[in-house]
């Protein structure tokens, strides 16, 4: 009300709030903020009251408690002893590594199934109509629990891997499937430079995106040089070269060396073990995502006009070529922004990894640890905070991504 | 979209109902059924059976509580909670009393602000694998694969056991024992690890019970009984007494059968006490005079209920051992009615 310039007049009759159009918007706005705020006090103080009547305060000094679970797939140093805040930051990270596989997996198929959709072949887009329509009009958590069921039920146990079993390892004795996951070789740094495993990776992962960038510069010194002489200097050896020697140097160093898995005791060990829960929830999310991202790319496609295809074949351009260097990177433009909303899709959908116990941060946090320390209210709120985060960071990287694709008008 | 969304909303729904908790039986009768939590399906303890009609050891205290104070055995409602979403379906108000196997320990009571209000079974965590394997001990276990409830004491049990050990295993955690069945007889996991009663009473339901075996060990104390929440004394008196009645009609050879007589007037002045021919113990808790005989009368004693439900001469085959009365060397004991 503060904001009015000319004070009401002699005759100013209280009706005037509802139906003089100068007062009436700030009537209703300010009748709004009183109904909000009268809410949140409503909600804010009905906690505190009811937290008190149950005799309970609030307080995140759990965090630092140990937690005394054990989780089974962690990707930073984690024991039963470690406290509930590692046990969250464990889930985090498991939330994070099936979100990006799901978004990588998800982003490959969807194109592919998306293109492939609209090809002349009949059968061929006939089945992607098919896959398309059977993934995304039947509910996630079914497609996350039949294929847990089809990796548990379908494959062998690892004792039927003794010698005498029916079952044997594939890829010359080097991947094992069983029914309780797959087992992969994987790579070990013997002598890592730093204390933990994890760190020892983060180095070798930073050394690599800094080789990333250095092949980003010789490609620009190549535009230049072809901008300006019209000749393209050959740069492949230099940046294959770029991309394995500094990482291969610096894992030789560490002492990489490859561990194939091996039948010992009740289950194989060494190598990567991938668990049936990661592989359900990963295929799951990614095969049930690319569905809807096959129709996004579709659109897309669809979106740019025929004389772009026909101008290309009036040039001489090859149908593939046109496909990626003419039709693909001006339908990006209308394809990121619902591909964003699929990513976020897709992260948040992963909480539905409790169903086949799956250890993300739903499982961890919102699971475990509430249930041991009756920490609902904080536990929820640190979730809610996690998946808020780590959604807005998904759509601000995307947003950068869309920001370069768009169209740049002058 | 999931569980998360559920959780939040009950949490929610908890502080709103929280503050009407104190009178838990003006709700109940004014409702005029319990709303009990039990165990999603653990044959002998809370299963329902082909009628749907819900049975079992920990259903024979929901029912002699709502006998006791509704003077009907058939006014539950049952509530079926996992090992995660029991606590917060109590704390909420959605249940006004868990009987689900669940293990009376200090953070449960101190800290999650539970009131247990008895134990109506002692048991321990055991270890339950197929015979083929040929495993004679827990310690033999080293790279198992165990299934686990999540939520539960015997995760953090197991946790320990193996750490004090020094073996070391790969965790399965699942929801339900159900889903634990599957699971474990797949073949994903080596062993399935609960309580001992929980093992016996899955193993009882397989096709070829023969072919698993308990190991000999039995690595914790998990007393299970009856909870309530804090802050409404009342209502837990009157849980905990039932549980009594129950324990006590046993010791005093009151059963099913001969209540009806003895309700007429005993010369055991305990016995007066209790069925409420003497005194008026009733009306102190706020409940009807008859309120121990008509719990006693809806499945019958403690005894009773174990023997029709978990006993010898069920599949479950569980023997008394430390469940049998004080006066037979047990350690199910009552406080007396007087």
């Amino acid at each position: 009300m503060t904001t009015l310039t000319d004070p009401p007049k002699a005759g100013f009759r209280l009706s005037q709030l509802i139906y003089d159009t100068r007062y009436r918007s700030i009537t209703i706005q300010t009748v709004a903020m009183i109904l909000l705020v009268l809410g949140l006090y409503w909600l804010v103080n009905n906690t505190i009251q009811n937290l008190s009547a149950l005799g309970k305060d609030f307080d995140f000094g759990f965090l630092s408690q140990p937690a005394g679970y054990d989780i089974n797939q962690r990707l930073v140093e984690y024991t039963s002893q470690s406290t509930h805040g590692r046990a969250a930051i464990v889930g985090i990270l498991n939330t994070m590594l099936i979100a990006v596989l799901g978004c990588a997996l998800a982003t490959v198929l969807g194109v592919v199934i998306g293109v492939l959709r609209l090809s002349k072949n009949w059968v061929v887009s006939r089945l992607m109509a098919i896959y398309v329509e059977g993934f995304r009009n039947v509910p996630l958590l079914l497609w996350i629990i039949a294929i847990f069921a089809l990796m548990t039920e379908g494959t062998p146990a690892p004792r039927e891997f003794k010698v005498g079993g029916d079952a044997s390892m594939i890829l010359n004795e080097s991947v094992a499937i069983t029914n309780r996951g797959v087992y992969i070789p994987g790579i070990v740094l013997e002598n890592g430079w730093a204390a933990s495993a994890f760190m020892n990776w983060m180095i070798i992962a930073a050394v690599l995106v800094a080789s990333l960038f250095a092949i980003r510069a010789v490609r620009m010194r190549a535009n230049a040089v072809q901008e300006k002489s019209g000749d393209r200097p050959t740069t492949w050896y230099q940046q294959l070269a770029l991309l394995f020697v500094p990482t291969g140097i610096v894992m030789f160093l560490m002492g990489a060396t490859m561990q194939f898995p091996a039948l010992k005791g009740f289950n194989f060990s060494d190598g990567i073990h991938l668990r049936n829960s990661l592989i359900a929830l990963w295929l799951a999310l990614s095969l049930y995502t690319a569905a809807f991202i096959a129709e996004i790319v579709r659109a897309g496609i669809l979106a740019i006009s025929k004389g772009q295809t026909e101008a290309a074949a009036a040039l001489g351009i090859r149908p593939a070529r046109t496909m990626n260097l003419v039709i693909l990177p001006q339908a990006m433009r209308v394809i990121v922004p619902p591909l964003i909303s699929q990513y976020l899709n897709l992260t948040k959908n992963s909480s539905l990894a409790i169903a086949v116990g799956y250890m993300d941060v739903r499982s961890t946090l919102g699971g475990i640890t509430i249930n041991q320390t009756g920490r609902e209210l904080e536990g929820m709120l640190m979730m809610a905070a996690f998946y808020l985060v780590l959604s807005l960071l998904i759509s601000g990287v995307m947003n950068v991504y869309n920001n370069r694709t768009q169209l740049k008008e002058r | 979209m999931n569980k998360s969304v559920l959780l939040g909303a009950m949490t929610v729904a908890g502080l709103a109902a929280g503050a009407a908790a104190a009178g838990t039986l003006d709700d109940v009768k004014a409702r005029g059924t319990l709303n009990c939590g039990v165990s999603t399906g653990l044959t002998g303890f809370a299963a329902p059976d082909a009628n749907g009609v819900w049975d079992g050891f920990d259903v024979g205290v929901c029912r002699a509580v709502a006998a006791a104070v509704l003077g009907d055995p058939m006014a539950v409602e049952f509530v079926p909670t996992t090992g995660q979403t029991r606590f917060t379906a109590l704390a909420s108000g959605e249940v006004d009393v868990l009987a689900r196997n669940t293990t009376w320990t200090f953070s449960r009571d101190v800290d999650l602000k539970f009131t247990f209000v008895g134990v109506n079974y002692y048991d321990g965590q055991g270890f339950m694998v197929p015979r083929e394997l040929g495993v004679s001990s827990a310690k033999d276990l080293d790279g198992a694969t165990v299934c686990i409830q999540t939520g539960t004491t015997t995760e953090l049990n197991l946790a320990d056991y193996f750490r004090v050990n020094n073996i070391s295993y790969e965790p399965v955690p699942i929801e339900t024992n159900a889903e634990a069945q599957q699971q474990y007889l797949a073949g994903a996991c080596d062993v399935y690890t609960t309580d001992a009663s929980g093992l016996a009473a899955t193993r009882a339901t397989f096709e070829a019970p023969g072919d698993h075996v308990l190991l000999p060990e039995i690595v914790s104390k998990e007393p299970l009984g009856p909870l309530v929440r804090h802050g409404d004394n009342e209502w837990g008196d009157i849980v905990r007494w039932t549980l009594n009645a129950l324990i006590t009609a046993e010791e005093l050879g009151v059963t099913s059968a001969n209540i009806e007589e003895l309700s007429a007037g005993t010369n055991n002045p305990e016995i007066n006490r209790m069925l409420g021919t003497e005194g008026e113990l009733g009306a102190m808790l706020g409940l009807e005079a008859d309120w121990a005989k008509n719990a006693i009368m809806a499945g019958g004693n403690y005894g009773e209920l174990f023997e029709k439900n978990i006993g010898e001469n069920t599949p479950i085959g569980l023997a008394r051992g430390l469940n049998a009365q004080w006066t037979d060397g047990g350690l199910i004991y009552s406080p007396p009615f007087r």
